[in-house]
């Protein structure tokens, strides 16, 4: 009787939030029926399809051009649809998924060594955390199959094997060998893969390019996303551009915290744009810190590069025990005076930890004075023993370019003495909320890769960006889109109508503002405060004084920015300023949501680790009772506190588990 | 066939066939060495080719000088076009003197073919050459044209001979380029070969550098007094004035 | 460390492009090249003078964004280096430094040291890719390919596009790039069967673009940051023989 009064009481509490959620925004992550292998079966079957003569009717924006958006527009234009892609770079090979080193995960199991769609799928939700969707991370795992197919047909040169068979490695976090790689370049070879792809379509005429051209807003009409308001980068003009539907692909946050492994172009204003025109934004305070960087070497430095995890296959992390021997070089300390940290706290998975757990005992470790080099915040990566094992000309073989990329930024040989690596901000799970078919809460937009929050939880495992883009552009929308196309008419969007004109009114003005700013700090000045605020306070870890000290510092910088910014040259120009000025407008607001979020989830989780919540061994504590959710935010108006909504995650496949590591 | 690769195809099939025939000119050359009944001999037999054979191979000889210096214009005008602006600062990596200089090598070259056959081939420059006749290195007795008293003539004068021997020494440059660069174009190189190419090529240029110059220099060396190696029989014809 | 820069100032495409000088004070050896003209463009922004447009993105080598002839090098002196990765440690204190953008016909100034390289695209678009719908790949060891092959193929693959090998070339010719693109296909088997279209049209679309006559020097394979062989050349050169042959021949 007590049990199902108990769960009566759930089933009404349960209801009760789903409703809250769905009152307020629409969250309904429409998961398919069915038992969880089966979800993406039923799914594409019961899609709705777009009749072959009719998908040339359809007009479908992309915007950007890495692996999600450039295999999404290649895709949709080999179906027929008129697909117009965007991006700000030079041409669309340079999207930053470029710079992905160590490779792309794939069930394939070629290894015989106990790989299976379910094991990925279950390292996937694990790895996140618990706090990703078991139906998106399954179907991304069943995906991963066929990606590595798709690639190879595509002319990826993965790494082969004498017998002339794909080869794969183990990576950060997985105890079987999935990943399949090329070199340390496999982000390269996929983006060029992609992009080949996508110039076999534009050559065709079904997609139009559009380089240079950076979107300031979405247009929104009737509650649906018909278009986007660009800015070309090279003459300053303003352009509408209607569609039938937006694809959002424009990457992740990570340069809120100015220092980065992101590109310097990579930024938020397309998908804080969205969330502004009522799109929510999910887990924005999920960023992964990667722990594997090159540390930072002055004030001079405009980015962090990040040395691939793969490293960690053959390297060791140690730091001196004693504090005392930080400043001597690395070979006078003897073998008995190391602390092998991750080896000794983690004895089963060792140097391969997962990232967030890697990089937090790198700081704890530099935070008890025991770090290396500049300003103390580094940690040994020794490949003595691999050299001695294996020999150098292996290790050479293995990593050889990366020693070399080392080489140029330090200065120092690897061969010869431990790299310095210290984490940094690498990736972000958070993005706009998606439902199953990758649609935001504004029917019409859809947000596809890192953009979205929809499959790494708290927490992203090794290799698993890659296959994440190419599965929602590849092999996702193709299909989920249709569901959305049938349900409107195509065209009719009046480019002159009364909500692009407005949008476009907007984007004038903010832009203009922003010419017409005659102060006294640049741009990136304000970007370099901000950055610095968020990683003091909202970066490996976090705690709640600190973060309400960040939202008020932030809060004063952006009014800072708004009186005392000095932008030269005038719109209608290429004009870096203007461009960047644009960026850290959007970040400043941005840097206030994400430090919001990490105040309100109070628990510690994947990226997300609150000091206020860990064990005495400083393990991260997780809330399942009350954060086993996404929270998605809604934009209130400028200057009013963003409305917090949660959707529930429901896992009826695995048991919430203490992410064990040891 | 207006394809770059096209044209550069041309110049490597013609430079193959120019390269070929500079060594068989400077073997044929150094039977000046043997004496001068060796080299009017040749000279007599070459002369007295059936004349399908004769000026067949001069047409294809010329035609394909022609080719080779008319494409070579093309390349260069499209290139010029391709780059309408250099580098405040202009430097190379790799490149070398030679490299860089095949249209300077190339021109100067094509001058000295049209020089080389007004001088001794067509002898408009100094028509009294048409008068050195002799009877020695004549397959049956007849008076012949006496090849060999003709280059003695030809490369007493200084200023010829120093333009013969600086002209060799361009075309040693031209070919340290193009031999090695023929096997590339023509897609027969590659990087690990490339340096035993180029060592190649730039041994074939000094050779035909030194089998061309080897007579200029010889004759001048005798003029001064230097060495008397080279003997003439000098018939009735042979005037000092020459 | 106290630099004398002399950069490239041109305010659009059809404007004439000058030379301006700039001394930048306090230069971090550490810092990279990129990150030494942000210090110049802060200097230049505080003076109230419009800053110096560059070509950057992901500053770790492999977009390929970044450009600059630096003392006449494209990618500066150093050898395996985009200009993102050159560091100045590798100049003295006191230098004078030239800066100018990637020069060539088929790369129009954009602004600055900006320059247009869409014609790369054009050569992609004309041939560069495998002809495979999204959905249709068969198994991925379905068909082997022996690990030289592959290890080739990656070779030419790494090229990023950045476009040092036209700037470093006398005649602004675009032969390694075509060539590494139009090597990586042709050396797998999965690209046989467009081997021949993709050579003649790539080819094709590289003369169309107004790029020059490839010479041999190795000045483009020199400046590399990727290092790419000119071996690729030397192949394409074969293959298009072979291609052009054949097409005459049906």
């Amino acid at each position: 009787m007590g049990w199902s009064l108990a769960l009566s009481h759930l089933v009404d509490l349960l209801a009760l939030r789903t409703f809250k959620s769905i009152h307020l925004m629409n969250l309904d992550s429409k998961i398919p029926e069915g038992p969880l292998p089966d979800k993406w079966e039923n799914h594409r079957f019961s899609s709705k399809l777009v009749n072959p003569a009719n998908k040339r009717k359809f007009n479908i924006i992309v915007v950007g051009s890495g692996l999600a958006g450039g295999s999404a527009a290649a895709t949709l234009g080999e179906l027929g649809y008129n697909v117009d892609c965007f991006c700000y770079q030079d041409t669309p090979r340079r999207a930053h998924s470029i710079a992905a080193q160590g490779g792309i995960n794939g069930a394939k199991n070629y290894q015989n060594d106990g790989d299976s769609v379910h094991r990925l799928f279950y390292d996937t939700i694990k790895g996140g955390d618990f706090r990703s969707r078991e139906a998106n991370v399954h179907r991304l795992a069943q995906n991963s199959v066929n990606i590595i197919d798709q690639c190879v047909a595509q002319g990826v040169p993965f790494a082969r094997e004498y017998g002339g068979l794909l080869a794969n490695r183990s990576f950060g976090g997985a105890q079987v060998s999935r990943t399949f790689y090329a070199r340390g370049q496999t982000g390269q070879q996929l983006l060029l893969g992609a992009y080949s792809a996508l110039s076999r379509q534009i050559a065709s005429g079904q997609v139009k390019m559009h380089v240079r051209q950076e979107m300031l807003d979405l247009i929104v009409i009737d509650g649906h996303a018909k278009g986007i308001i660009t800015r070309n980068l090279a003459t300053g003009e303003l352009k509408v551009w209607t569609a039938d539907a937006v694809l959002l692909c424009t990457g992740g946050y990570g340069n809120v915290y100015y220092l980065s492994t992101n590109a310097i172009g990579c930024n938020v204003t397309a998908t804080f744009r969205a969330y502004r025109r009522g799109a929510g934004f999910a887990n924005p305070c999920f960023t992964q810190i990667h722990p594997t960087c090159i540390p930072v070497s002055g004030d001079h430095q405009s980015k962090l590069t990040l040395m691939s995890e793969s490293l960690r296959n053959d390297g060791r992390v140690w730091v001196p025990k004693n504090a005392e021997d930080c400043g001597k070089a690395p070979s006078e300390i003897p073998e008995d005076a190391r602390d092998y940290y991750l080896e000794r706290k983690y004895p089963s998975f060792g140097n391969l930890a997962p990232r967030d757990i890697s990089s937090r005992s790198a700081k704890e470790a530099c935070d008890e004075g025991r770090g290396v080099g500049p300003g103390g915040r580094g940690v040994y990566l020794d490949f003595g023993d691999s050299i001695n094992r294996l020999g150098e000309n292996t290790i050479r073989e293995r990593y050889g370019n990366l020693f070399e990329m080392y080489e140029r930024i330090t200065g120092e040989n690897a061969y010869q003495r431990p790299m310095r690596i210290y984490p940094a901000i690498h990736y972000t799970m958070g993005g706009l909320w998606v439902d199953y078919n990758l649609m935001s809460s504004i029917p019409g937009c859809f947000v596809l890769g890192e953009a979205n929050f929809s499959d790494h939880g708290a927490n992203r495992l090794g290799a698993s960006a890659l296959m994440q883009g190419l599965s929602d552009g590849y092999f996702v929308i193709p299909y989920t889109i249709g569901n959305y196309l049938t349900t409107i008419s195509p065209g009719g969007i009046d480019p002159e109508g009364e909500a692009a004109r407005e949008t476009l009114e907007s984007v004038k003005q903010r832009v203009s503002q922003m010419v017409s700013a005659k102060g006294k700090r640049s741009s990136r000045s304000y970007h370099k405060e901000l950055g610095q605020i968020m990683w003091e306070y909202a970066g490996m870890a976090r705690n709640e004084p600190g973060l309400k000290k960040a939202i008020g510092q932030i809060q004063d910088l952006r009014d800072d920015f708004n009186k005392n910014l000095l932008v030269t040259g005038h719109g209608e120009e290429l004009n870096m300023e203007l461009e960047r000025s644009g960026r850290v407008r959007d970040f400043l607001d941005f840097g206030e949501l994400l430090c919001r979020d990490a105040l309100d989830r109070n628990e510690s989780c994947g990226g997300h680790f609150r000091e206020e919540f860990q064990t005495e061994d400083g393990e991260a504590t997780r809330n399942d009772d009350d954060f086993a959710h996404a929270a998605v935010w809604e934009f209130k108006g400028d200057g009013e506190t963003p409305a917090r909504h949660e959707e529930d995650l429901k896992f009826e496949e695995v048991k919430l588990a203490v992410r064990s590591y040891k | 066939m207006q394809s770059s690769l096209f044209k550069k195809y041309l110049m490597a099939l013609t430079g193959i066939v120019l390269v070929g025939f500079v060594f068989v000119h400077m073997a044929g050359n150094l039977q000046v060495l043997l004496g001068q009944e060796a080299i009017n001999a040749y000279a007599h037999a070459l002369q007295n080719l059936p004349a399908p054979i004769l000026w067949g191979s001069r047409l294809f000889l010329l035609v394909c000088v022609l080719i080779h210096a008319i494409t070579a214009y093309q390349l260069i005008k499209e290139n010029r076009a391709a780059r309408p602006r250099s580098n405040e600062v202009e430097v190379t990596k790799r490149a070398g003197w030679s490299s860089l200089r095949m249209g300077l090598t190339g021109s100067l070259m094509l001058a000295f073919i049209v020089f080389h056959l007004l001088h001794f081939t067509i002898r408009t420059i100094f028509p009294e050459y048409n008068d050195l006749k002799t009877t020695v290195g004549s397959p049956d007795g007849s008076e012949i044209h006496d090849v060999y008293n003709m280059i003695l003539a030809g490369f007493r004068v200084d200023a010829i001979a120093i333009f013969y021997v600086i002209c060799m020494f361009l075309l040693c440059r031209h070919l340290a380029h193009g031999v090695s660069s023929m096997f590339q174009t023509l897609g027969l190189r590659s990087e690990s070969w490339r340096s035993r190419l180029d060592l190649f090529a730039s041994a074939y240029g000094w050779i035909i550098f030194f089998g061309f110059s080897i007579i200029p220099v010889l004759v001048m060396a005798q003029k001064y007094g230097l060495v008397t190696c080279l003997e003439s029989s000098c018939g009735s014809s042979c005037s000092a004035n020459l | 460390m106290k630099l004398f820069l002399k950069v490239w100032k041109q305010d659009g495409p059809e404007n004439e492009g000058r030379f301006e000088s700039h001394v930048l004070d306090g230069v971090s050896e550490d810092s990279s090249f990129l990150e030494m003209l942000d210090q110049l463009n802060e200097q230049l922004l505080n003076e109230g003078k419009e800053p110096i447009a560059f070509d950057h993105d992901c500053r770790e080598g492999i977009c390929g964004t970044c450009s600059l002839n630096i003392n006449g090098f494209a990618h500066g002196p150093e050898n395996s280096t985009t200009t993102c990765q050159l560091h100045m440690r590798k100049f003295e204190d006191g230098d004078t430094i030239t800066i100018e953008p990637f020069r060539a016909k088929a790369f129009p100034v954009v602004k600055d040291l900006v320059v247009n390289r869409s014609a790369f695209d054009k050569i992609i678009q004309a041939g560069g890719f495998i002809t495979v719908r999204t959905g249709s790949a068969p198994d991925g060891n379905a068909l082997p390919v022996p690990k030289k092959d592959a290890d080739l193929a990656m070779d030419a693959a790494q090229c990023i596009g950045c476009g040092a090998c036209v700037a470093s070339c006398k005649n602004a010719s675009a032969m390694l790039f075509t060539s590494a693109k139009a090597g990586h296909l042709n050396m797998l088997p999965q690209g046989q069967a467009e081997k021949d279209s993709r050579v003649l049209n790539m080819v094709a679309a590289m003369d169309e673009a107004g790029f020059g006559n490839c010479r041999n020097y190795g000045e483009c394979s020199a400046a590399c940051p990727k290092d790419i062989s000119l071996d690729y050349i030397a192949k394409l050169n074969r293959d298009y023989a072979k291609a052009k042959v054949k097409k005459v021949f049906s």
